[in-house]
């Protein structure tokens, strides 16, 4: 088990990229070290740690140097504490499955969000949302298909998937609350309605998950440096 | 493993099926190449790669991978001899980062340089050299490959690099392996596609080279039209 003070973990918590390690470190029950950036103005700490992208999650492991991306992170912590919470499943065939589909929802699920906080008026609006309820009905089936009848993505136990997608929970409740709609609602999507309450009150996801205020503050940051476009 | 069927669609001028193709041929694995007309995709691309409708698609016993790396990485899982990544967690997390890496910002500034004007492309080619050297800050000069002494996962997800690249250069008319900023990435790619079982899969370059000149020409004329 890691030792106090030997993971520290670099993040914002409004960052669901960040909240995915923080849930992983959960899970493996790693005592680690948050240290809080300011994204409007970057650390050395940041800028050393992570020359490339500049941005949160970086991992910093003892001595090794900094790791950085959120699903290469989780896949690092799991192999070298494999006894704890096993997250990626055993079988190749399944940990390519799994390993696809957190490529999709990093690629073409949270975009949608972004594409409907971006959209000049209400039809653009309209547009991203019903973009938004394809990609969920998509998601319900892989749900069924991974879950097989249990209660996440990865059976009896939250796995790499359930960490992919429900690290965006709070973000999830922020933007249906602003934008009045649901996305994932029971008529077609009735297992991830399930999962999401599951998730949600599970102790390591609740407690990674970001407050209404945190997320408020970074939305309206957002808002500021990248504007809704203009019709 | 005895009895193994394993199918792999792809399409001859993609480098993602290419890399496939490397990671199958260095595990010594068995595989019938299905070749796809991507103008007129077959309904068996359609049914195992029905999100992305893309190649390479690997069919292994029936069950479909799609997404080059993901397959690599589950050829690596699932044939255990002459392993791809590194055995050590860390250096496996980096692997994978600097394969990622070329794959999202690379890939869509090669995407955009062929579909840029006259005025556009020497900008975007600024940028994709910015990204190369980024790459090339990574590479250790003691070492021939990624890893050491012998090929993985980082040298076969990369290396098309090194084909594509020249090839763009003549067909665009803008510098990208700059010998001078890159000299480890150039002898890295160099020493990568000298490999015996690396080479032998390159398409003939000429063909390469008249298809994406084809290609970008057709799209140059729609451009002025």
């Amino acid at each position: 088990m890691a030792k106090k003070g030997e993971i520290k973990l670099l993040g914002t918590p409004a960052s669901h990229f960040v909240n995915r390690v923080q849930i992983g470190l959960n899970l493996k029950c790693i005592d680690y070290e948050f240290i809080s950036e300011n994204l409007g103005c970057k650390s050395d700490l940041l800028l050393k740690s992570n020359p490339v992208h500049q941005r949160v999650p970086v991992l910093l492991h003892a001595n090794e140097p900094p790791l950085i991306e959120s699903l290469l992170i989780i896949e690092y912590i799991d192999e070298i504490f494999p006894d704890v919470h096993p997250i990626l499943p055993r079988a190749p065939s399944v940990r390519a499955h799994n390993r696809t589909w957190a490529y999709f929802i990093d690629t073409q699920f949270f975009p949608l969000f972004e594409d409907l906080r971006q959209s000049p008026d209400k039809k653009g609006e309209e547009e991203a949302k019903i973009q938004i309820r394809e990609a969920a009905k998509l998601l319900e089936r892989v749900f069924v298909e991974c879950s097989d009848g249990k209660a996440y993505f990865g059976g009896d136990n939250i796995g790499y998937l359930d960490i992919a997608l429900g690290c965006f929970l709070g973000w999830i409740t922020f933007s249906e609350t602003l934008n009045n709609y649901k996305v994932f609602d029971e008529t077609i999507s009735p297992r991830l309605v399930e999962w999401a309450k599951k998730m949600r009150s599970h102790e390591a996801v609740k407690n990674a998950l970001p407050s209404h205020d945190a997320l408020l503050k970074h939305y309206s940051m957002i808002q500021y440096i990248k504007p809704p476009r203009t019709a | 493993m005895a009895g193994d069927k394993v199918k792999l669609l792809g399409f001859w001028g993609s480098p993602f099926a290419l890399r496939v193709e490397w990671a199958l041929r260095l595990k010594g694995v068995e595989y019938e190449y299905v070749e796809e007309d991507l103008s007129n995709k077959s309904p068996m691309l359609l049914q195992y790669n029905p999100l992305y409708k893309k190649v390479p698609v690997l069919v292994h016993n029936g069950k479909p991978i799609m997404e080059s790396l993901v397959i690599i990485e589950y050829i690596d899982e699932t044939w255990k001899n002459r392993p791809l990544l590194p055995i050590d967690p860390f250096e496996r997390a980096t692997s994978r980062f600097w394969a990622k890496f070329v794959d999202d910002k690379f890939v869509p500034l090669i995407i955009k340089m062929s579909s840029s004007t006259r005025e556009q492309k020497d900008k975007v080619a600024e940028e994709a050299r910015e990204v190369l050297k980024t790459l090339e800050s990574s590479l250790n000069q003691n070492k021939p490959f990624y890893g050491g002494k012998i090929l993985g996962f980082m040298d076969i997800a990369v290396a098309w690099i090194g084909i594509w690249a020249p090839m763009l250069e003549k067909i665009i008319d803008i510098k990208l392996l700059d010998e001078e900023y890159m000299p480890l990435l150039n002898t890295w790619f160099r020493d990568v596609l000298e490999v015996l079982v690396i080479k032998e899969c390159i398409p003939p370059l000429d063909k390469l080279l008249a298809h994406y000149k084809d290609y970008y020409d057709r799209f140059m004329a729609t451009k002025s039209n």
